[in-house]
């Protein structure tokens, strides 16, 4: 029985890790993704996810979650424990996104970050025309009430992997109508990097 | 034992619920804390309260006694039909006393395996416990990972803190400083009540947290029964009360041993616990409670350290509750929740468990 997840970003995702491997998603919320991997790709599966209401989502798909936070439950991990690490939609959430990042690529051989981009037409529009702080589908919460504490862009993040020596692997950008790869600086909503060291 | 004594015969009290398959393979050990006894869940004949797990055991709670076959022994040296100092000793023909050896929490799973092996068990399908029954349970995966597959330590600590073992030694003060106690050979005549009933309210405050005692009892004067004395606050009256209560049914000295076996036991040995766990296969669930500062998070979150270390199948919930340490025997719906489905996966696989659909 083949999976279905209506996430794009899920979907690829989902593509972009070699079957049977291991895998840590930090903030895997209530766990969609990892039940994702697990079913089409036989993963094995970890989370780690801060929200207590989320956990028991969590475990009643039957997979393995800790509650705690990305930022402190990251250390306790040998080095390479995991195949992949998975950074969806949590990067820009977490409180100290270098320490986080050097921490992933220590713990996994790859790492894969997805994050909505700043830099979309849409936002920009938004910003430059009505002045007003940006709600996308990708960003879809108002200033006070959102999760975001960091706003990056595709460009952004390809500046931060260069001035910390991160190899970038694959990049996919989703755009308005599905996967995009030109000018994803402007097109794409949503941008997922698989990067090592 | 591990102190180098043997206890020349040993008497196990325990209770079953549930049936045992053909398979034999959904067995679950259920292991108690300081005070509890083998009446885990229902009510024996003429009782007006049920087994302390009660709401957690019995036809589709969380170890659902349709399913799975439950066991609950009480503890080695305890009072409640297992042997212990108040036992009558073969040797001499009197009770024990001090004549007991001391045990260790080991000891008391070495009998719990005893009896396992006694119910034709090769392998159980999880051992679960909360407090002392999360050492036990903590035991069993140290010493015998091969004989099962799962294990629930709840609200529970590799090992005591000075903290722990400083509310423990207050609590063993008291009962030795009762004139009744006369150095453990009080049996045929008076107990050393004043001392044991000292013990429990200062365990029971351990138990609460500083926002339940608000609740319960704000800083209210009772005049009414059940809780009337001489117009005090509502909060020396309940812990009077449970006092008085649990001389009625605990001995002092059982008292002594097991929570001395509780400041001695260390799952790690003075190591890192993950050194004992690399080639377990088990799934663990640990589970621990915002409020409970006897038994904090950060010392249940070091078992979960060791899974991580060890790459152990394992899931951690802090479930958010202002109960205190009690709030693993009162925050039923949560941990039924996370009980039954970490279940449900361990004993049907977790493709049979995905079917269903979530």
């Amino acid at each position: 029985m083949a999976f279905e997840s209506n996430r794009p970003d899920h979907r690829i995702i989902a593509k972009l890790i070699a079957p049977g491997s291991s895998v840590l998603d930090l903030g895997c919320g209530a766990g969609e993704l990892l039940q994702l991997l697990i079913k089409d790709k036989g993963v094995r599966g970890q989370g780690i996810e801060i929200d207590e209401q989320a956990i028991y989502a969590c475990v009643a798909r039957g997979l393995n979650v800790f509650h705690g936070d990305i930022d402190s439950g990251l250390s306790e991990y040998p080095d390479r424990s995991f195949d992949y690490v998975i950074l969806n939609q949590s990067l820009q959430q977490v409180r100290h996104v270098e320490p986080v990042v050097e921490d992933t690529l220590r713990v996994g051989k790859k790492v894969v970050v997805g994050f909505p981009n700043f830099a979309h037409y849409r936002v920009r529009l938004q910003l430059f025309f009505k002045g007003r702080a940006p709600v996308t589908a990708s960003m879809p919460y108002q200033w006070y009430e959102t999760p975001n504490l960091h706003f990056l862009s595709v460009s952004d993040f390809f500046v931060f992997c260069r001035d910390k020596n991160i190899t970038i692997e694959r990049c996919e950008y989703i755009g308005d109508g599905g996967r995009i790869s030109r000018f994803p600086n402007i097109f794409a909503q949503i941008a997922i990097f698989v990067i090592s060291r | 034992m591990e102190c180098g004594r043997k206890l020349s015969e040993v008497t196990i009290a325990f209770e079953a619920y549930g049936e045992l398959n053909r398979e034999r393979t959904n067995a679950i050990l259920i292991v108690h804390a300081l005070s509890g006894d083998a009446n885990a869940a229902g009510f024996h004949r003429g009782a007006k309260k049920p087994g302390w797990w009660d709401a957690m055991i019995g036809p589709g709670k969380a170890f659902d006694t349709d399913k799975y076959f439950i066991i609950s022994s009480n503890v080695l040296g305890g009072c409640k039909g297992t042997t212990g100092p108040s036992s009558i000793d073969p040797g001499t023909g009197k009770p024990y006393g001090l004549d007991f050896p001391l045990i260790s929490i080991n000891d008391m799973v070495n009998c719990q395996k005893l009896l396992v092996d006694h119910l034709g068990v090769e392998k159980l399908l999880s051992v679960a416990g909360g407090s002392m029954g999360g050492m036990q349970v903590l035991s069993w995966l140290t010493q015998y990972p091969s004989r099962l597959r799962s294990v629930i330590p709840i609200s529970t600590a590799i090992r005591h803190s000075p903290q722990q073992i400083a509310f423990n030694e207050v609590g063993r003060q008291a009962i030795m400083a009762d004139v009744h106690w006369k150095s453990g050979n009080y049996y045929g005549g008076p107990q050393p009540a004043r001392g044991l009933s000292v013990a429990r309210m200062v365990g029971h405050i351990t138990y609460m947290s500083d926002a339940s005692m608000h609740r319960k009892f704000g800083r209210r004067k009772d005049l009414t029964d059940p809780f009337k004395f001489d117009s005090g606050f509502e909060v020396e009256g309940y812990l009077h009360y449970h006092g008085e209560k649990f001389v009625k049914r605990f001995d002092a000295n059982s008292y002594l041993y097991i929570t001395r076996a509780m400041d001695n036991f260390d799952a790690a040995e003075g190591r890192s616990l993950h050194e004992f766990l690399k080639g377990t296969d088990a799934n663990v669930l640990v589970i621990a409670f915002k409020s409970d500062w006897l038994y904090p998070a950060y010392q249940t979150k070091e078992i979960v350290r060791a899974c991580k270390l060890a790459g152990l199948e394992a899931s951690y919930c802090e479930i958010d509750s202002t109960w205190g340490h009690d709030a693993f025997l009162l925050e039923i719906e949560e941990q039924t929740h996370l009980i039954t489905h970490f279940l449900k996966k361990v004993y049907n696989g977790y493709e049979a468990m995905s079917e269903h659909g979530v």
